[in-house]
């Protein structure tokens, strides 16, 4: 390396490339005169920036990514909660809805027995009334027929007296209604 | 190569944007001089703190830009931190995020034009992994005591292997300071050099074209490095934790 540099130079100084100042030459790096002063530098770079880091930056982001999982954390959970709420009402709704229904129909079975109730009132009223009424006709049918008998019984009474007459006899009265009752009764 | 293509009165020196400079003053670079160096270092802990602590000051349930790039780092680190070390680990994990934010944001802020790097020096890398190394061992042995020597003895492997197993698990621990300083270095180096040797060919018309194409192809490349470069350096970093929390195989 050394000699390398040497010729370097040499030839740098032969074609008239301008030099560098400082004049140094090879690696910069292996220069051992800066070394005490580049690693005093680097100690307190290092210091300054592990001091920054860990009390104020790293707490900070720290603090901050907590609190940022905390927000979502919070957040799915306000959401969950919302979605509880929505299904409990609907299922509010839901039962709302049956005991509605259930209601109705109790509502409907109250009316329909209430009706039938009535019909069945109105139905033996008419019935007792039918039957009366019929009661009634019945006993005017039958006197009216008791009514045409004893017609019928006088009619032929006078009818037998008559064609007996007729016939030039003398009617019995005893023997005529004896003989219309007879035949009545055949 | 600089001789090569100096007739243009080219002068390309890659390893130049490298070079610690003092701001002001005499030249002289103490210990506590603010050089070129520090002034970068101290722009990653800006970004740090605007990122971290001004973009998340509305504390936003709904986050904004700024709030949500907070969270997402924060998010990362802490999941990767949880997932490898597991819970017990959860409580270093402001030192991983410590690391993490420093690394990244020295990466990103190196890929401005003209900006100086300070994870491209080992100067920053070594006692970045040595902090790791030494603290993951401390931490092993306060934890587990001399059971932590464990690790070196491989249990499911046959008795007669064991000895050259531990030599090797020795060995390979004690490379894990230097594979892990100079992966994050080297990568960074590697390409703000392979940018810079790009940028002075631009200046040859005849292959300007190509240069700058070059030049973009590798800057869409750096962007993912930093990125990756501060993920890799963090990840090994839990699993180096991991190896101290629970040293059994």
């Amino acid at each position: 390396m050394a000699t390398e540099t040497t010729q370097g130079d040499g030839l740098a100084d032969a074609i008239g490339v301008a030099e560098h100042s400082g004049g140094s030459t090879g690696m910069p790096q292996l220069d051992f005169t800066h070394w005490g002063n580049q690693m005093f530098w680097l100690a307190l770079a290092l210091i300054a920036i592990y001091l920054i880091l860990s009390r104020v930056a790293l707490p900070r982001i720290a603090a901050v990514l907590a609190e940022r999982q905390g927000t979502i954390t919070n957040d799915i959970a306000a959401a969950e909660d919302l979605t509880n709420k929505a299904d409990a009402a609907e299922a509010a709704y839901d039962q709302a809805l049956v005991d509605a229904r259930a209601e109705a129909q109790r509502i409907i079975a109250a009316a329909k027995a209430d009706m039938q109730a009535d019909l069945d009132a109105a139905i033996a009223k008419a019935d007792t009334q039918i039957a009366a009424k019929s009661a009634e006709s019945e006993k005017a049918i039958s006197e009216i027929r008791a009514g045409a008998v004893e017609s019928v019984k006088a009619v032929a009474k006078d009818t037998v007296k008559e064609i007996v007459a007729a016939m030039g006899g003398k009617a019995d009265a005893k023997t005529v209604t004896a003989a219309v009752t007879a035949r009545m009764k055949g | 190569m600089a001789a090569q293509s100096a007739e243009g009165g080219l002068s390309f020196d890659p390893m130049a944007q490298f070079q610690v400079k003092p701001l002001g003053g005499d030249g002289v670079v103490n210990w506590f001089t603010f050089t070129n160096a520090a002034l970068w270092t101290s722009f990653a802990v800006a970004v740090v703190f605007i990122l971290l602590v001004v973009g998340t000051s509305k504390r936003a349930v709904v986050p904004g830009r700024m709030q949500s790039v907070a969270e997402l780092a924060y998010g990362f680190i802490y999941k990767m931190v949880e997932d490898i070390c597991g819970k017990e680990g959860v409580k270093y994990f402001p030192y991983i995020m410590t690391l993490f934010m420093f690394i990244v944001c020295a990466n990103f802020l190196g890929l401005i034009p003209t900006a100086f790097t300070p994870t491209s020096h080992f100067a920053v890398t070594i006692p970045l992994a040595l902090l790791v190394f030494l603290g993951v061992t401390i931490l092993g042995f306060v934890k587990n005591g001399a059971s932590f020597l464990g690790l070196f003895w491989v249990s499911s492997a046959p008795l007669a292997l064991r000895p050259a197993l531990a030599l090797i698990e020795l060995i390979s621990y004690f490379v894990r300071p230097v594979s892990h300083s100079i992966r994050l270095a080297g990568n960074v180096m590697a390409g703000h050099a392979v940018i810079k040797v790009f940028a002075g060919f631009a200046a040859l018309t005849i292959v300007s074209p190509v240069a700058i194409l070059g030049i973009t192809a590798m800057y869409g490349l750096e962007v993912l490095v930093s990125f990756i470069q501060a993920y890799v350096f963090t990840i090994l970093t839990c699993v180096y934790l991991k190896d101290a929390l629970h040293p059994s195989h």
